[in-house]
């Protein structure tokens, strides 16, 4: 027979063929060009920073920054160390990742909504907005509304509203609430002052106010703590009524198991969180000032102050972000199929209960995935803060750190660690989240 | 009439039939009427050789733990024509699978034309290249038309020159009875013509085997009668056929031989008339009586 | 008529068709359903309109009605600045009363082609512009005249781009290498096209001789001896142009609008193929490869373009043995097609994934090589799924260009904001920024209704 034959024939140079030898053989060549390449430019590093005599290793850190953290939400001076500068850029993209997505959601909801409206000139609206902004760099949304905002009046003639808000080309301004007793002026913050004003300018404000002890109490109250001491209550209240809201809804969802009736939750919950706090705020007694933005001066002090960088990196990025946000959310809300609102009428539910109960749970499917890597672009995006000076961790550690001390490659891999870390925390969410919604399709 | 009769309970054994060689290329003039007869006897031309075309000898396979496949022993002569039925999940995809190594099999040995199938890339071409396959769910590819779909294998496995592919191709669309559909995409086809497609696809390689992976099974009851047809033609013809279908019709009209598989076995095999009229394994009945009513 | 009931009528029909009711219909039917459909729907209509007529007017009076378009030196100073789009108001102060686009009319020849003009010699990017516009058409669209001819050009327009814009003299391994590339790719592309067999082997040699080249320069730079220049000799140094001799213009000359069009251009030709590559080593099932892409991919979508671009301009330099130095634009190129590549890869990605396990195992049915099946069945089906992904991708990637600024290239964005920090221009960065945009906007937007269109066509075509 000829199976016999030829079956012997086999053997001979087949390893060339053999699957399993070529994959080896080309993850060989593949991983080893690959450490080749790293060997050549770890090898030339190593030799260009020993001739530019740059000692690497993160000891920098803890040496002086030489320079100023300023136009942010933390200010640290030069004599503190780049550590210090590092964790103020830090918050600084924290805080403006955080309000950018909370606003870009709300404002990409709000225009997904809109363009499915029935109505023809509000859909075309929002689609007009949706299409302009994303079609635009948001770099230069960034620095078009940076141009605007430093076109506005000076602090002297700032715009006002209820002589309580200002506008100026360098902050906008508000009140700002301090719960509990706040002490004199320590020495520190006398100090923190003068380097607020400079010395020149705070004696001159000492001796108008008749002495330390006198020191307009805006100025004084502008380098203290938002809580002072007794002001525990608050977060304690708060605590203790987000748990009450989760226990009242366990409850409630258990009462309409039983008994079928239902109760307002939402709005049983809402209140109860805004309004518990401030009562046990009011009848615990802790002081509660205000404080209003005073021009002393050419300059504002006290009241609560945002930097234009910031608010024209935010409003940027939050405008431009939400193109998106409003694009997944149309998607969301059109994946689900038409029939699954009929049949939901068809069943009796209001359109409300339709939503709640049927539209939303399967919506949010389509919408959370793609909202969460919004979430990361836009925290990615918040590193172009550096063009207009908002201090964040590329501005800070990133920038005046690296050029100062050279340390390059120590600078950019904390830099870029600091976003790998978010993208980390964020794919782990998401991962969460898919299996969560795989269990509840079964 | 040549009627093959075939009996054989261990695979091993050398096939013996009275082949008829000069009816190799028998005429599909005597396309046999459709159904009409339930034809116990196949119809004419079909040739049995001595020579062996696929050897599976103590095969076995496993999907990580769970033993798919188990002690298969199998030989097919050239020209002959195999029905492999059984319920789902008895492995009789997967057997064929393992003819064209669209699967692996960790133990035992496979001889297709001659080459033993292991990890040899340059020998799972060849096998490949003489080997066709219809699948249930056609795998049309549906960016090229018709016509490109059937010349893409010859042009680029065969390395023939794409006027001669196109002529193969018009030939054998024309065999299958759908020329004029040349250039359109398979999505605007329907399944049976589609399926038709794909069996002209697999010829225009010019195979000597052809394996179908339940060509029917995707389809609706008025199209499947149009690919059995079409098939029917090829088994006359002399092609070496591996079908795995539940057309019991098909297998009584061509089979030379019906396989029964079951939980990854072979459990029985014989010629149609015997296989259906007189099953010896309980299983077997079982089986019939569920798909025969 | 009759109170008589004939069969029709017992049966039904026989009725006469009507018009419908006049409030359904015309422009009040429109309007009643699209503006006016119920009280809520009211509302949005009476808020968007008041959206409109508050911000409307303003707009159009501050771009176009109150503006200055044409720089006249209308104080009589000697020079056009924004002094010349004063006007008085009704407090007798000199104000700004609507844009100044003399800012624009002014630094036109900057913000389009940076330094360039300053050779005199803006003609050239001018040509590549129109024969950029020449490439792209054939590749977009089916029924341009000459189609096969423009193809042609197209595939050798970045060669010719290159010597256009930047001239100059080569040696003779860079003109190996670059101009290798066409002769490689072109039997690739074109499978009729006479001597093909013989381009073949330039297709097979090409990947190699760059190997040796990366080979021979480690082996420079380690070892001090390169095999190239010891073979070459005089020949390795000799510089050459190619093409017709052009004057050199260097990169960090090139700016404004020409400059961010390179980027993009260089970023879209190259992210795609490179993106594709990854898509599939991510897909492989050799782990080491799957395990560098991921690594690769994942690490370059979790950080911000500009902490790459930080990286290609502070710790490149470090990267090479001192002596090399890498162009500006080239470091920024690397960075921009790196970057857009890892994006595009998880698009081709989803894609990939998309085609049915089916379509594999026909291919390998037919025994179809790995590199056959991929290229003949799987991609073809695969990118046609992503299109609208892969121009979102370009859209992205060109609007990133603008980041190149950070590290002082001047693209046109660069170019802008260089403009309103001169004291001529002191306070007139909406006008420069708007221009921008208004440019970014016309490409962008250019870009995604293509898509929109080319998804329809395509669908259209396929389907019953």
């Amino acid at each position: 027979m000829s199976v016999s034959s030829t079956t012997g024939e086999t053997s001979g140079g087949s390893w060339l063929y053999d699957p399993k030898v070529r994959s080896i053989f080309a993850q060989v060549v593949v991983v080893g060009s690959v450490v080749a390449l790293f060997y050549f430019i770890i090898h030339n590093t190593a030799v260009n920073l020993e001739k530019r005599g740059i000692a690497s290793g993160f000891d920098f850190l803890w040496e002086p920054a030489r320079y100023d953290v300023t136009g942010g939400f933390l200010n640290v001076r030069s004599t503190q160390t780049h550590w210090d500068a590092f964790m103020a850029g830090l918050l600084n993209t924290f805080i403006v990742a955080v309000f950018g997505c909370l606003a870009a959601t709300f404002l990409g909801v709000v225009m997904g909504v809109l363009r499915l409206s029935k109505n023809w000139l509000v859909s075309k609206l929002a689609a007009v907005y949706v299409e302009t902004l994303r079609n635009v760099p948001v770099l230069l949304q960034i620095l078009f509304w940076y141009g605007v905002f430093i076109l506005m009046p000076k602090p002297k003639q700032s715009l006002a509203l209820f002589d309580m808000f200002y506008f100026n080309n360098r902050q906008f301004l508000g009140p700002k609430v301090f719960f509990g007793d706040t002490p004199a002026l320590s020495a520190a913050e006398q100090e923190a002052m003068i380097h607020r004003m400079g010395e020149v300018k705070y004696n001159k404000l000492v001796e108008a106010s008749g002495g330390v002890e006198n020191v307009p109490a805006a100025l004084a109250e502008s380098v203290k703590p938002v809580f002072g001491t007794g002001s525990w209550i608050l977060p304690v209240s708060l605590i203790i009524a987000i748990v009450g809201v989760v226990l009242f809804r366990r409850w409630a969802k258990k009462r309409q198991e039983n008994s079928g009736e239902q109760l307002p939750v939402f709005w049983i919950s809402a209140g109860t969180i805004v309004l518990f706090p401030i009562l046990c705020v009011l009848l615990s007694g802790t002081a509660v000032n205000v404080q209003y933005p005073e021009l002393i001066g050419f300059n504002f002090v006290g009241g609560a102050s945002i930097p234009v960088a910031f608010m024209a990196l935010w409003f940027a990025l939050s405008t431009y972000t939400a193109t998106f946000v409003a694009e997944i959310v149309r998607a969301g809300i059109l994946a689900v199929n038409y029939g699954q609102t009929e049949a939901s009428f068809a069943l009796g539910l209001r359109s409300g209960q339709a939503m709640r109960l049927n539209i939303l749970p399967q919506a949010l499917r389509v919408i959370v995935p793609p909202l969460t890597s919004q979430y990361l672009n836009l925290t990615k995006n918040s590193s172009l803060a550096l063009v207009v000076g908002y201090p964040d961790v590329v501005g800070t550690i990133g920038g005046i750190t690296l050029n100062q001390t050279g340390q390059a490659v120590e600078c950019i891999v904390i830099t870029m660690a600091v976003y790998l870390f978010f993208s980390l925390v964020i794919s782990m969410f998401m991962n969460w989240y898919n299996k969560r919604i795989a269990l509840v399709e079964r | 009439m040549a009627k093959s009769t075939r009996k054989t309970t261990t695979s091993r054994s050398s096939a013996t039939t009275r082949s008829q060689a000069a009816a190799k290329k028998a005429a599909p003039k005597a396309k046999a009427s459709n159904g009409g007869s339930a034809a116990t006897v196949p119809a004419a031309g079909m040739a049995v050789t001595d020579e062996v075309a696929i050897q599976v000898s103590s095969m076995n396979k496993w999907y990580g733990d769970f033993h798919v496949l188990r002690d298969i022993n199998l030989t097919v002569n050239r020209g002959e024509r195999i029905v492999v039925c059984g319920p789902s999940g008895s492995g009789k995809s997967t057997l064929i699978r393992c003819m064209n190594r669209l699967e692996e099999h960790q133990e035992g040995q496979i001889i297709v034309d001659g080459i033993e199938l292991t990890n040899d890339l340059k020998k799972i071409d060849e096998v490949r290249r003489e080997v066709g396959m219809v699948f249930q769910h056609f795998n049309l590819f549906p960016h090229l038309t018709i016509l490109e779909n059937c010349t893409l294998a010859p042009i680029w496995v065969r390395k023939m020159p794409k006027r001669e592919a196109e002529e193969v191709a018009m030939e054998f669309l024309t065999k299958v009875k759908i020329p004029e559909q040349a250039g359109k995409f398979p999505g605007q086809l329907s399944g049976g013509q589609q399926q038709r497609v794909a069996i002209a696809r697999s010829l225009c390689m010019n195979p000597r085997i052809m394996l179908f992976d339940e060509p029917t099974s995707a389809l609706d009851p008025e199209m499947i009668k149009e690919v059995l047809d079409v098939m029917v033609d090829l088994a006359e013809s002399g092609m070496t056929m591996i079908c795995v279908t539940h057309e019991m019709g098909f297998a009584r009209k061509v089979a030379n031989r019906v396989i029964f598989m079951d939980e990854g076995q072979i459990i029985e095999q014989n010629e149609p008339g015997e296989f259906f009229d007189n099953p010896r394994s309980d299983r077997t009945k079982l089986f019939l009586s569920q798909i025969l009513h | 008529m009759s109170d008589t009931l004939r069969p029709e009528d017992q049966l039904g029909g026989g009725l006469p068709e009507r018009a419908p009711p006049p409030s359904t219909v015309g422009i009040q039917g429109w309007m009643r359903e699209n503006l006016f459909s119920g009280p809520i729907n009211s509302i949005g209509t009476i808020v968007a309109i008041g959206i409109i007529v508050w911000l409307l007017p303003g707009i159009l009076e501050w771009a176009i009605f109150d503006a200055t378009f044409v720089g006249v030196d209308a104080n009589g100073d000697g020079s056009i600045t924004r002094k010349d789009c004063l006007v008085e108001n009704a407090a007798g102060l000199m104000t700004l009363e609507g844009a100044c686009w003399v800012l624009v009319y002014v630094r036109w020849e900057q913000l389009i082609y940076g330094f360039y003009g300053s050779d005199g010699s803006i003609w050239r990017p001018t040509i590549a512009f129109v024969g950029l516009l020449l490439a792209i058409a054939p590749l977009l669209f089916d029924k341009v005249p000459f189609r096969r001819a423009l193809l042609w050009f197209a595939f050798a327009f970045p060669f010719i781009a290159v010597w256009l814009l930047g001239g100059g003299e080569w040696k003779l391994s860079s003109v190996l290498v670059f101009y290798g590339l066409i002769v490689a790719i072109l039997p690739l592309l074109f499978d009729k096209m006479p001597g093909r067999e013989i381009l073949l082997w330039v297709t097979k040699i090409y990947p190699l001789f760059i190997a040796f080249l990366l080979f021979d320069a480690i082996l420079d730079t380690l070892l001090g001896f390169s095999i190239w220049n010891t073979l070459l000799g005089p020949l390795a140094v000799w510089e050459f142009s190619p093409l017709p001799a052009l004057a050199e213009v260097s990169t960090h000359k090139w700016g404004g609008l020409m400059l961010t069009i390179v980027i993009g251009m260089v970023g879209i030709v190259l992210s795609l193929p490179i993106g594709v590559v990854l898509a599939l080593g991510r897909r492989s099932t050799m782990p080491a490869v799957r395990l560098l892409c991921v690594i690769f991919i994942e690490f370059v979508r979790g950080v911000p373009l500009i902490t790459l671009l930080f990286m290609a301009s502070n710790m490149l330099p470090l990267f090479f043995p001192e002596g090399i130095e890498l162009d500006k634009l080239v470091r920024a190129l690397v960075v921009v097609v790196a970057f857009s590549a890892a994006y595009m890869a998880e698009v081709v990605r989803g894609g990939l994934q998309a085609i049915p396990k089916g379509q594999y195992e026909a291919a390998d049915a037919m025994a179809l090589t790995y590199w056959k099946s991929m290229y003949l069945i799987i991609l073809p089906q695969a990118l046609k799924i992503v299109i609208p992904g892969i121009v979102n991708s370009f859209i992205g990637l060109f609007k990133d260009t603008t980041l190149v600024l950070i590290i002082g290239l001047f693209d046109i964005l660069g170019m802008a904001k260089a403009a309103v920090t001169h004291a001529n221009w002191i306070g007139l960065a909406r006008e420069a920024y708007v221009f921008v945009g208004v440019v970014y906007f016309i490409f962008c937007f250019s870009m995604s209704r293509y898509s929109i269109w080319l998804e329809e066509k395509l669908n259209t075509g396929h389907k019953r």
